[in-house]
């Protein structure tokens, strides 16, 4: 394979990193006058990246990197998260702090570290892709300074995340030296006789490691603090984009490299499976700050995706690539509305009481917010009960019936908090109105959204069609 | 033999100048018990064929001790006029060091020349008729570009990072301004007067 072809097939990241490095030159030399400037450019750059990845044609760089449909399905989610997640940044900065030129630069590294992740076949591409992103994911968890919580959120973030990362490490190294290569398919040929206890260390290690960056129970206590601290929008880029990107590698992970070991590690999901949906219920029922509960219910949703991935089938990762794409619109929708959340004096506030009575004083918005609930806990008419069927369906048919049972019983458990935002906010007192939104942005996400999440049905074909080749290109 | 006996000093030193980092009580202590244990890992890195690699620890891990030992120094608020009293203490202790080490070089060099451990029974075998550096940077800059690219980004997040999280406009400083400095023609700062004698100056 030449170089020019291979170049080519990573032009996403070419075009990203490129770009990244321009907007930083800019930057750099205008100042933050140039924010709104680096923004648009960076979501044009995105949208570019986008069609650049429909080019797809197999390996690049002797194996370091495969484009396929499963990467293009995984990336064109990632941008558009990475996208909507620019679009409403700049008016928190310019409220909290002040909008930073470097902002949009750190988002379209992050991208390009995501895009290696979902493209990795090799130990090596992997590794460097989560570390690409983790390490932006950590400066933009802290990028308000002068708030401590933020300061708080990313260290906290950065030291576990280093912990986490240096399990990865080990794990790699293991399967490296028990296998003798970091390809995939290698590690796939070399397991292919039966695993050995090297190799099974190396798992162990290599899933709680990846399991971290999905933030999966047991590796999940950063989520809830850092979600909490960071900035809201950087919050929101991490609830959605880095999630889909975790959730992709892992499924390439499985069902390539270590395809030959499903017995071992589907024990492994299906704890973390269960593990996180029941956590994940559970531990947000006490909450009263509107991010930690959307942390606790981003647990509980990667949980109902693993589902899917326990399953180890082409109908599983499907599953759990529909549910990827549908959590995306439910987390962005959701993230919009906590954006509304001001008070009087225009600032952003999280208490979930401030919501109550939100219907008599902007009912749109509780009404969004409702949809955006009611979907988020799976109730039927509306879009996210769809890919929540589709995994349980996944998981009774590879004959994980109780994993699916519990699941289900577990998604009954976390509709209790989404009711209880809709009660706060349809039957509670009215609290003091929020400040009118000067914005059409974030009106026009928690719109957009709620429509999708109500008419979505009419997508399903589309999307169905798109999650079955996506799993296809790894079986 | 010579190789045997290399490789038995090396690792017993290696580890046990690594449990004497940890269990020493004085952070200079345990700075030095580290330069030994990356002393005697390159020895074994040496014995194996690795020159490159244990050229490169000697050459970045003592440079990144001597970074470490200055942290040591500056965070443990230690007393330098007493450290310069004891120098008789700790100069004894570091003659010895540096005699081991020493000694060491002898020895890592005669099992060198007498050629290195057989390794025939890995997997990636490396072809004898090249150094390391040149396999090393054959495979870096080809086979694995895609990754040496990557991470220059991921050094570069790194740079901008720590100046997003440090880097402060400070108000009330005056710094050079070099196109004002040039821009000043003398009429903005010289008056020419043709001062008549016996008057007043006027300012």
């Amino acid at each position: 394979m030449s170089f020019m072809s291979s170049f080519v097939l990573t032009l996403p990241e070419v075009i990203l990193s490129a770009g990244a490095i321009a907007l930083m030159m800019v930057a750099a030399f205008a100042g933050d006058k140039a924010e709104g400037l680096c923004r648009w450019v960076a979501i044009a750059l995105l949208a570019a990246a986008g069609m650049a990845s429909f080019h797809h044609a197999g390996e690049a760089f002797d194996g370091l990197y495969r484009a396929d449909d499963f990467s293009l399905y995984a990336k064109l989610l990632i941008y558009v998260a990475a996208a909507v997640s620019l679009m409403l940044s700049p008016r928190f900065f310019s409220h909290e702090d002040r909008p930073r030129a470097e902002y949009p630069v750190l988002i379209l590294l992050a991208t390009v570290g995501m895009g290696m992740m979902v493209s990795a076949v090799d130990l090596l591409t992997l590794y460097v892709g989560i570390e690409l992103n983790s390490l932006s994911a950590y400066v933009l968890a802290s990028f308000i300074r002068k708030d401590e919580r933020a300061a708080e959120a990313g260290l906290k973030y950065f030291v576990l995340g280093a912990l986490a990362s240096g399990i990865l490490l080990y794990g790699m190294s293991l399967l490296y030296g028990f296998s003798g290569t970091t390809h995939y398919a290698g590690l796939a040929k070399a397991m292919a006789d039966g695993v050995n206890t090297g190799e099974l260390f190396g798992l162990v290690f290599v899933m709680a490691g990846l399991a971290f960056k999905i933030s999966a129970v047991p590796f999940h206590m950063w989520t809830p603090d850092v979600y909490e601290g960071a900035p809201t929008p950087v919050t929101t880029f991490f609830a959605s984009a880095p999630k889909v990107a975790g959730m992709a590698m892992l499924a390439r992970m499985t069902t390539v490299a270590l395809g030959p070991a499903a017995a071992q590690w589907q024990q492994i999901l299906i704890f973390m499976a269960l593990a996180s949906v029941i956590l994940g219920a559970v531990g947000a029922m006490g909450q009263t700050n509107i991010k930690r509960l959307l942390a606790y219910s981003s647990i509980n949703n990667v949980g109902f995706a693993l589902v899917g991935l326990a399953s180890g089938t082409p109908d599983g990762v499907s599953a759990t690539m529909t549910y990827m794409a549908v959590y995306v619109v439910m987390t962005l929708g959701s993230f919009a509305c906590v954006l509304h959340m001001r008070d009087a004096d225009g600032h952003y506030v999280e208490d979930i009481a401030s919501l109550s009575g939100l219907s008599r004083n902007n009912k749109a918005l509780a009404a969004g917010f409702a949809i955006l609930m009611f979907s988020l806990a799976g109730i039927p008419p509306l879009l996210g009960f769809w890919p929540k069927l589709l995994v349980f369906f996944a998981a009774t048919k590879a004959g994980l019936f109780p994993l699916a049972v519990i699941a289900a019983l577990g998604s009954v458990v976390g509709a209790y908090y989404y009711l209880k935002i809709i009660k706060t906010m349809y039957f509670d007192e009215p609290a003091p109105a929020y400040a009118p939104a000067q914005s059409y942005v974030e009106a026009g996400v928690v719109a957009v959204s709620a429509v999708l999440l109500v008419g979505g049905y009419l997508l399903i074909p589309v999307l169905s069609a798109a999650s079955a080749a996506a799993a296809g290109a790894l079986f | 033999m010579i190789q045997t006996f290399a490789f038995y000093m090396f690792a017993l030193l290696l580890l046990t100048a690594g449990g004497l980092v940890i269990l020493s009580r004085n952070p200079v202590h345990a700075v030095l018990w580290l330069i030994v244990a990356f002393f005697n890992a390159a020895g074994l890195m040496l014995l194996i064929g690795a020159e490159f690699i244990a050229m490169l620890l000697v050459i970045v891990y003592v440079g990144a001790v001597a970074v470490l030992f200055l942290f040591v120094v500056m965070m443990l608020d230690i007393d330098f006029a007493e450290l310069r009293s004891g120098l008789a203490r700790y100069g004894v202790f570091g003659f010895l060091l540096a005699a081991v080490l020493a000694a060491e070089i002898i020895v890592a060099e005669g099992a060198w020349s007498a050629g290195k451990i057989d390794l025939a029974g890995r997997i990636a075998a490396v072809s004898g008729d090249r150094t390391n550096i040149e396999a090393m940077g054959a495979l870096l800059y080809s086979k694995y570009l895609y990754i040496f690219e990557a991470s220059g980004l991921v050094l570069l997040v790194a740079m901008i990072g720590a100046i997003v999280l440090t880097h402060r406009e400070r108000g009330g400083t005056r710094p050079q301004n070099i196109s004002d400095q040039v821009k000043r023609r003398p009429e903005d700062a010289v008056r020419m007067v043709n001062q008549p004698s016996g008057q007043g100056v006027q300012l």
